[in-house]
């Protein structure tokens, strides 16, 4: 079946004239829905306050007279300190969070494939009381930095007495399914604890913040698409290279990456593509100095009432580059993302 | 194991002549042959080690804070908190107390029409567990969680049916959540299919609308919502001739409940709806050709081929893009709290964002309290579906 992932004629059925009618009906109609509501953001960002006020005006020179008095505020006016901050922080964030996620989480599901763990149901026990009893101890007064060290000691005792007499192990899809199924967590569950730990370490509405947030939130996406990809390349060309006296490491960076860049490209654009609009964890941890783009247009429902011409232009400048992006690689996205789907 | 092993013997071919006499095809600088030689025998876990930490520190160490915070009474002082366990008071008061009529919603006497849906839930599951049992996999411990997740069901399909349908009735956050996630999901998966089966056909500029279609997807959700914003304003919106033509001049989406959140719905099935349909139409475009041609042979019509071969081979990626998007879905809170700011009233509200408002008005144990419950939610809903439907599909195969 994954040979034929691409075959072009699965439909036997040459659409009649009529068929094809309805359906180039049909589908100029969804275009419309997608293709509308853009036309009106770049409508309302060529706007005055006035003309947006009093009516609906639909296209530019025929019924209104447009300006770029929007565009000059946001890029050259007032809004400019604001406006190229916050696009610098969303680039360096989705950025370096993209790329240190699609690296961390393809070497763990390279490892996935193969390797073997084995962890222990009581090793793991163990570690979780252990953070329990660290936290507890934290939140009734005791310093951090004793509480880990006091944790991990305990832990290790008990790990090398007790832990090594239960054999009862999990398996490699065990973890693949724990790292995995983390997704499932609502980031408003662990962001509080995340927000007291960065405001504790004082990374509160820092680019790091924000990196160390995406990171945490994309990894499982990336090992659920990776793991699939690499479980497809040839385990011979591995072994050739090991015979060669490649090491795992080499291996993995020059064999195992190169032979999967379709599923590389697709998960980082994905990957790119969530923290480059990520909002609610960018609300939480960012006030100033590391906002991102969504917040700034969010910014823009002031007193006043919403402030359209200006929010339509920062929404395009937001969107054109995801946009290019997406039409350049629109085959690796529809082919990384069957995948990871087929396999679950 | 058996994967492992070939490569294990073969690596500790290093140091071997044959590396001395320089046959070595891929040459690395020492000092880094140095360092992966020597961490050669922990590649294991320096390969999954940095996923594992990460996942450990971001995700179940503040899930165990978590918890002990929605039990608590947490308050920001100088220099740091303030934190007091409190049991299970805060639950208690979204469950049974104050907060009762903003998570749960205000309930109403249930009319016909809701006893027929529930009557309707009920029997669709009762004949679900009888087939279960008159099953050959039946076992105890499989009916036990049947029986539960039956039950916990029609509990939602009860909540809903009291809130939802007549007037003094009010749905809280919960059932709007639930709203969202299903009525979303529907549209989306349809509309996705439909586009997918359309653009499969060998039309010319099909490439065109693929690209099109894929837009929605990548715009910041904060985006989209303000645009539908801009869309669905009665006063200054593109459609306010067509709106003044009905009479509704005066409605406003963003005043009255349930067009709100069907604002919100449609704001998320615009942007979703592309994401089910751009993986529909790989997985039709992967699909074999051989029984489509059999089928065509024996004079299958169109719509038997649709019901009998293709929906069945789709149905491994159905259920996995549903499950994807479930997820997802019951995450939502930029498109609620930009396009109506959870109003009117708390109408639009998200259990998400109930728990930022929680938060934003310094109830911190209420906010996580909140948080855990829509946890309790996804991972039950996110369980069952995998045990109950996923499965079934993907082995049906």
């Amino acid at each position: 079946m994954r040979k034929r992932l691409f075959a072009k004629n699965y439909s036997p059925f040459k659409p009649s004239p009529l068929a094809a009618a309805l359906s180039y009906l049909a589908l100029g109609f969804w275009a419309l829905v997608v293709l509308f509501p853009i036309f009106w953001l770049v409508v309302t960002s060529f706007k005055t306050p006035i003309q947006v006020d009093t009516g609906p005006f639909y296209l530019p020179y025929i019924d209104f007279q447009p300006t770029l008095d929007s565009w000059h505020y946001i890029l050259l006016g007032d809004l400019q300190n604001d406006t190229f901050r916050n696009y610098g922080n969303t680039i360096v964030v989705a950025l370096t969070s993209s790329i240190i996620v699609l690296f961390m989480g393809s070497a763990a599901a390279y490892a996935l494939v193969r390797f073997n763990y084995q962890p222990r149901y009581a090793t793991i026990g163990l570690f979780i009381v252990c953070v329990g009893l660290s936290i507890v101890a934290v939140l009734n007064g005791v310093p951090w930095q004793l509480a880990i060290v006091a944790a991990l000691v305990i832990f290790f005792l008990l790990w090398q007495t007790i832990g090594r007499r239960f054999k009862a192990a999990l398996s490699n899809n065990d973890i693949a399914f724990w790292l995995i199924s983390q997704r499932m967590l609502p980031p408003i569950a662990t962001i509080i604890p995340i927000y007291v730990l960065f405001q504790q370490v004082g990374l509160l509405d820092t680019q790091i913040a924000l990196i160390i947030a995406y990171i945490a939130s994309n990894l499982p996406i990336v090992i659920w698409l990776m793991r699939d990809y690499f479980q497809n390349v040839p385990l011979e060309l591995e072994e050739g290279a090991a015979i060669d006296g490649a090491s795992r490491y080499r291996i993995f960076t020059s064999i195992v990456l190169p032979l999967s860049v379709p599923g590389l490209v697709a998960t980082f654009l994905f990957v790119l593509v969530f923290a480059w609009n990520e909002y609610l964890l960018a609300l939480f941890l960012s006030s100033a100095k590391a906002q991102t783009l969504p917040l700034i247009v969010a910014a823009q429902n002031a007193t006043r009432g919403p402030q359209w011409w200006y929010m339509s232009v920062l929404i395009l400048i937001m969107i054109i580059p995801v946009i290019i992006m997406a039409i350049a690689l629109e085959r690796f996205i529809a082919r990384g993302l069957l995948v990871g789907a087929v396999k679950g | 194991m058996s994967r492992r092993e070939p490569l294990q013997v073969k690596t500790s071919v290093q140091g071997s002549p044959l590396i001395e006499e320089g046959l070595e095809p891929i040459p690395t600088t020492s000092r880094l042959r140095g360092v992966a030689a020597r961490t050669e025998g922990v590649a294991n876990a320096v390969f999954i080690g940095p996923a594992i930490v990460v996942v450990l520190m971001f995700a179940i160490f503040p899930l165990i804070v978590s918890l002990y915070i929605s039990m608590s009474r947490m308050s920001f002082v100088a220099g740091g908190i303030d934190i007091k366990f409190i049991g299970f008071d805060n639950y208690n008061k979204l469950l049974f107390g104050s907060q009762k009529t903003h998570l749960l919603g205000l309930s109403s006497d249930v009319p016909p029409l809701g006893w027929v849906l529930l009557a309707g839930a009920a029997g669709l599951l009762g004949w679900g567990l009888l087939r279960y049992i008159q099953a050959k996999y039946f076992s105890i411990g499989g009916l036990i969680g049947r029986g539960v997740a039956t039950v916990i069901v029609l509990a939602g399909v009860w909540l809903l049916v009291q809130t939802t349908l007549q007037a003094p009735g009010r749905p809280g956050t919960l059932s709007i959540t639930l709203i969202y996630v299903f009525a979303g999901i529907t549209f989306q998966y349809f509309i996705g299919l439909g586009l997918a089966l359309l653009l499969v056909q060998k039309l010319p500029g099909r490439r065109f609308f693929r690209v099109i279609f894929l837009i929605p997807m990548m715009i910041t959700p904060v985006g989209v919502a303000y645009m539908f914003r801009m869309l669905t304003d009665f006063g200054k919106g593109p459609f306010t001739p067509i709106w003044k033509g009905f009479g509704l001049g005066n409605v406003s989406w963003v005043s009255d409940p349930w067009l709100a959140r069907l604002a919100v719905i449609i704001g998320d099935v615009w942007q979703w709806t592309p994401f089910m349909f751009i993986v529909l139409l790989a997985g039709l475009e992967g699909l074999p050709v051989e029984p489509l041609e059999a089928a065509v042979v024996d004079g299958a019509n169109r719509l038997q081929i649709f019901r009998y071969i293709t929906w069945h081979a789709l149905l491994p990626v159905s259920t996995t893009l549903i499950l994807i998007r479930m997820i997802e879905a019951f995450k939502i809170v930029d498109l609620p709290n930009v396009l109506t700011n959870g109003g009117p009233g708390t109408a639009t509200e998200s259990l998400t964002l109930h728990s930022f408002i929680a938060w934003r008005t310094l109830d911190l144990g209420g906010s996580a309290a909140v948080a855990y419950l829509l946890l309790l939610v996804v991972t039950f809903l996110g369980t069952a579906y995998v045990n109950l439907i996923r499965h079934r599909a993907v082995e049906a195969l």
